[in-house]
């Protein structure tokens, strides 16, 4: 038996005596081969002479190193160390009679080895816990410093206000831009509440708000608040509150962010003011007049202004003058009826107007009236000058004309210009009886632009026959008004506020562009190439100085012959010293346009001057038909003017056409007078595009049948 | 102005508390550990005397298997919950097989962290980072991790007796298959956990005790539970066994008693993309 084989099989047996002590470093192989080491460091141990403690020491350091710890893995080695080493290794160590006593200063070195390495190991690896642990808490504590140091740079640098609140409502810090805004500094606020925050007007709502925050309903709140500073001004902060909530869900703190919006408001409560006030005299401007009308409390009175001959002022004084009588007017105004709380607003130009809320009765607004006319009492001065200037009232009550705010006014603009009728320096009240029929005329005037872009106009046509024959040889367009709301407007209504109004432009050229329009259609469908449209002109139009551009470039963007256009004009339209207007229809009789003069005899019937206009045909009112109108019974003296008339007309080379015939007979009878052409009720009436093209159609057939 | 800590501001790192990763160096008779750390782990030997063994036993599958990717060519090793790297850590057992190998460590005990990285000093290949398991794709983002680890190529994720500390609210299966979905095709994934599965009644005074006394919650989850952790891997034989069952080394090295093992433990690998 050898030696290294006694060695194994007590490093054998140690190591089974280890088995189930806590050291996870090695299997039991490993721990075999690190056994017999040991062994061998026993039995070296035992042999020396003298005895070498140390190498005791070292095996009981070994066992410790190698992470066998526990108590009982020395009690198991020094078990170990007895009788089965002696008897095991006896070869090795020998078995003189000091073995047993060298095998006690053994065990004494090896338990001393692992006490003390034990003892080591345990004080090093507090020692490298405690540095973890102090390594692992300065890091933490750096990583927070750098946290906050960057919360402190956004919480100080912050142009926006910022403040930490707690549950109860305290203040726990604020930044300097919060501090700034309270007019105080950051230390004076801490520790007072938000209720020293904001506004008396909003503390209510912002305790309420705070409620559910802390109670977990809302995670927000914002609201804008007015603060009073200590040093009496006020700034308007636009706050809102946020709740940090820890892990669990509950509220740490709040963290509220607040914005300066003093200047912010200001700002728009300035464009607010001017956008609603006359920068000339700081009067509210008719924006705002028809803010608080609509506004306004019932009933209402209205006065409707309109300074006298302004227009002379500016004219003759310059601007300035103008400009400043206005400021003068205004402040006298605003004086004399504001304090019986009434509103003065400038609506345009020299006109002004009072709004009278919670009227009682049209006398007041008299009365307020008289007061504003009370104004003009004193002159005005103006470089050294006395102007005296007037202004003329219209006066309105809604007890008269109902609460809708359009209305009033248009009734007061009426009735001002009543006032304005009966001479200056005077008011008037509205007069429901004549003020109906204005209001009328003023809504028709009004809706004729909308009503022209919305397609509520419409052409009937009516033929124009040749006597000869009774061969329709042309229509004349007349204009039709499907108004949404007061249905079909007869001509005789809205033409007379087309003209007064000047949209009349716009509606003659509507008509020329629809008629040109409809004769281009007919031309391409009948092919009857002298069939012409006759479309009414009025004096205004024949005055634009675009007329005839307009005509010749309506034919031409229609493509339709010149000769197919006829215009019919009033004998008072060309009449008079109006030189352009002879230009003109020279200009378009020269392009092939047929003129004709309508409603001959109703006015001087100056054939004279007809003669020298390039006109072609002269059309005979039906008022000089209307003694026939009856069977046969002639007027006499009617019946000479129109056969002296047609007669007359051809000595000019002109043609006839007798308008309004509604009787065989009337027609017989100005055939025997060579009347050229007839129109009316016998003829057929105006009718839609449709039927007009029925009669084209018939007559067409008829003609290529025959 | 405001230039001290704010009354509101977090606390940092708290010492009153037992770590999981000191309590298990205080088991493993390591003093790397706290008085309130060694009172819990006391405690709960109290209830079930061979808590040690079980940690051993613990430490045991995690040197066999790291023993293991080695040779199957793993030269890459996340260790996520590592704790405190006391004797026969993966470090060493992987350098010992290949020393080229490179080893992460992550935990989120910021001491255990520090620790680690006074052990590691020196060591070009291993590092521990803090980290935590609950946000995996963070954590796989995280630059660090980049820099150690190169997600091209098969890497061996450890997390030895680390799910069990997290509770069905942290969703352990989904961070799981988070993970393994973004590793590598042919990477490794090493689980042990401890398990309610043999020894029911132990498993339930312990959770008991961890969740109210030490205030540290051990989740002892069924078999099933554990198994479904290697759903999408290829199981590695011999399947999801006892600790001391996977692949021992020898019959002495089985230092408990088979049967009774609080913890479960497999490895599975990752052989087709999983998404």
């Amino acid at each position: 038996m050898t030696a290294a084989h006694s060695v194994e099989r007590f490093a054998g047996r140690w190591a089974a005596s280890l088995k189930g002590a806590v050291a996870p470093a090695m299997t039991r192989a490993e721990l075999d081969v690190f056994l017999r080491g040991l062994t061998e460091q026993l039995t070296e141990a035992m042999r020396a002479e003298p005895f070498r403690p140390e190498l005791g020491r070292a095996v009981g350091k070994a066992l410790i190193d190698a992470h066998y710890r526990d108590a009982s893995v020395l009690n198991r080695t020094l078990a170990m160390l007895g009788e089965e080493f002696v008897t095991e290794l006896g070869d090795v160590i020998g078995d003189g009679a000091d073995v047993m006593n060298r095998v006690a200063k053994l065990h004494g070195a090896v338990a001393e080895g692992f006490a003390i390495e034990l003892r080591n190991t345990v004080l090093a690896e507090q020692e490298t816990t405690q540095r973890a642990a102090l390594a692992a808490a300065r890091a933490a504590e750096e990583r927070r410093r750098a946290s906050e140091a960057r919360f402190q740079a956004v919480f100080a640098g912050a142009a926006v206000g910022i403040g930490v609140v707690d549950l109860t409502g305290t203040v726990l810090e604020v930044n300097d831009a919060m501090a700034g805004m309270l007019g105080r500094m950051p230390d004076e606020i801490k520790g007072r509440t938000i209720a020293e925050v904001i506004g008396p007007e909003n503390i209510g709502q912002a305790y309420a708000e705070f409620g559910k925050l802390v109670g977990g309903e809302i995670d927000q709140f914002r609201l804008e608040t007015a603060h009073l500073r200590p040093d009496g001004r006020v700034t308007r902060i636009d706050l809102s509150m946020t709740a940090v909530r820890n892990r669990s869900g509950t509220p740490d703190f709040f963290i509220g962010v607040a914005v300066d919006v003093t200047e912010r408001r200001r700002l728009q409560n300035r464009l607010w003011h001017e956008s609603r006030h006359d920068s000339l005299t700081g009067l509210p401007n008719r924006t705002l007049f028809f803010e608080r009308l609509e506004a306004a409390e019932q009933p209402i009175g209205l006065c409707y202004l309109d300074l006298d001959g302004f227009k002379n002022i500016n004219d003759s004084l310059g601007h300035d003058a103008g400009d400043y009588v206005l400021r003068v007017v205004a402040n006298r105004l605003r004086k004399s009826v504001e304090p019986d709380g009434c509103t003065v607003a400038r609506m345009a130009g020299d006109e002004f107007v009072v709004l009278i809320e919670r009227c009682g009765s049209p006398d007041r607004v008299a009365r307020e009236a008289e007061k504003m006319l009370a104004v003009f009492g004193r002159s005005v001065e103006f470089d050294g000058e006395q102007l005296s200037v007037t202004g003329s009232i219209g006066v309105v009550h809604s007890a008269l004309v109902g609460a809708d705010p359009g209305r009033l006014m248009r009734a007061a603009d009426v009735t001002l210009y009543q006032a304005k009728a009966h001479g200056s320096g005077r008011w008037e009240r509205y007069d429901p009886a004549r003020g109906e029929r204005e209001l009328t005329r003023h809504s028709l005037a009004t809706a004729m632009p909308a009503a022209l872009a919305h397609n509520e106009f419409l052409l009937h046509y009516q033929p124009l026959v040749a006597l000869a024959d009774s061969s329709v040889r042309g229509f004349e367009a007349l204009v039709r008004w499907d108004h949404p709301r007061l249905g079909r407007v007869s001509p005789g209504e809205f033409i007379p506020v087309a003209e007064e109004t000047g949209n009349i432009n716009a509606l003659g050229q509507w008509v020329l562009e629809q008629g040109c329009l409809q004769a281009r259609r007919w031309f391409d469908e009948f092919g009857i190439d002298d069939l012409y449209v006759s479309v009414n002109v009025a004096a205004t139009q024949l005055r634009q100085p675009t007329f005839v551009a307009d005509v010749l470039g309506t034919l031409d963007q229609v493509g339709l012959p010149a000769t197919c256009l006829q215009l019919e004009l009033t004998e008072s339209a060309v009449a008079g010293d109006t030189q352009g207007a002879l230009l003109a229809l020279r200009e378009l009789a020269a392009a092939g346009v047929r003129l004709a003069i309508d409603d001959f005899g109703t006015g001087y019937s100056n054939l004279a001057h007809l003669g020298r206009l390039p006109v072609h045909q002269l059309k005979i009112d039906r008022s000089l038909l209307a003694s026939s109108r009856r069977g046969e019974v002639v007027d006499p003296a009617h019946d000479k003017i129109v056969a002296a008339t047609i007669s007359l007309a051809h000595s000019l080379g002109l043609d006839v056409l007798a308008e309004g015939v509604e009787t065989t007979p009337q027609a017989d009878r100005l055939r025997l007078l060579q009347c050229d052409g007839a129109q009316g009720m016998l003829f057929g009436g105006p009718v839609p595009v449709g039927e007009a093209a029925e009669i084209l159609a018939r007559q067409t057939n008829r003609a290529n049948s025959a | 102005m405001v230039a001290t800590r704010p009354s509101w501001a977090p606390e940092g790192v708290d010492m009153e508390v037992p770590s999981p990763a000191r309590m298990y160096d205080a088991l493993l008779g390591g003093s790397h550990n706290f008085e309130v750390d060694r009172r819990a782990a006391a405690g709960a030997s109290r209830l079930v005397p061979d808590l040690p063994k079980v940690a051993l036993s613990n430490r045991a599958f995690l040197r066999r298997s790291v023993r293991f990717l080695a040779d199957m060519g793993i030269r890459q090793f996340l260790d996520i919950g590592s704790g405190i790297p006391t004797v026969g850590n993966a470090h060493e057992v992987a350098q010992r097989a290949a020393p080229e190998s490179r080893v992460l460590y992550v935990d989120i005990d910021p001491v255990a962290v520090a620790h680690s990285e006074a052990i590691l000093a020196g060591n070009e290949r291993a590092s521990a980072i803090e980290g935590d398991l609950r946000s995996p794709s963070e954590l796989l983002a995280d630059p660090r991790v980049r820099s150690a680890i190169d997600l091209g190529k098969p890497v061996g994720l450890l997390l030895v007796a680390v799910l069990h500390l997290l509770p069905d609210a942290d969703r352990p299966h989904e961070v799981v298959a988070t993970l393994r979905d973004e590793l590598p095709v042919g990477s490794y994934i090493v689980i042990s956990h401890l398990s309610s599965a043999s020894r029911p009644e132990a498993a339930a005074q312990l959770g008991d005790q961890a969740r109210n006394q030490s205030g540290v919650p051990i989740i002892f989850r069924p078999r099933d539970e554990i198994t479904t952790f290697f759903n999408g891997l290829t199981v590695i034989d011999p399947g999801v066994v006892e600790l001391p069952l996977w692949r021992p080394e020898s019959e002495a090295d089985i230092d408990e008693e088979p049967g009774r093992s609080l913890g479960l433990a497999g490895v599975g690998r990752k052989d087709s993309p999983t998404s």
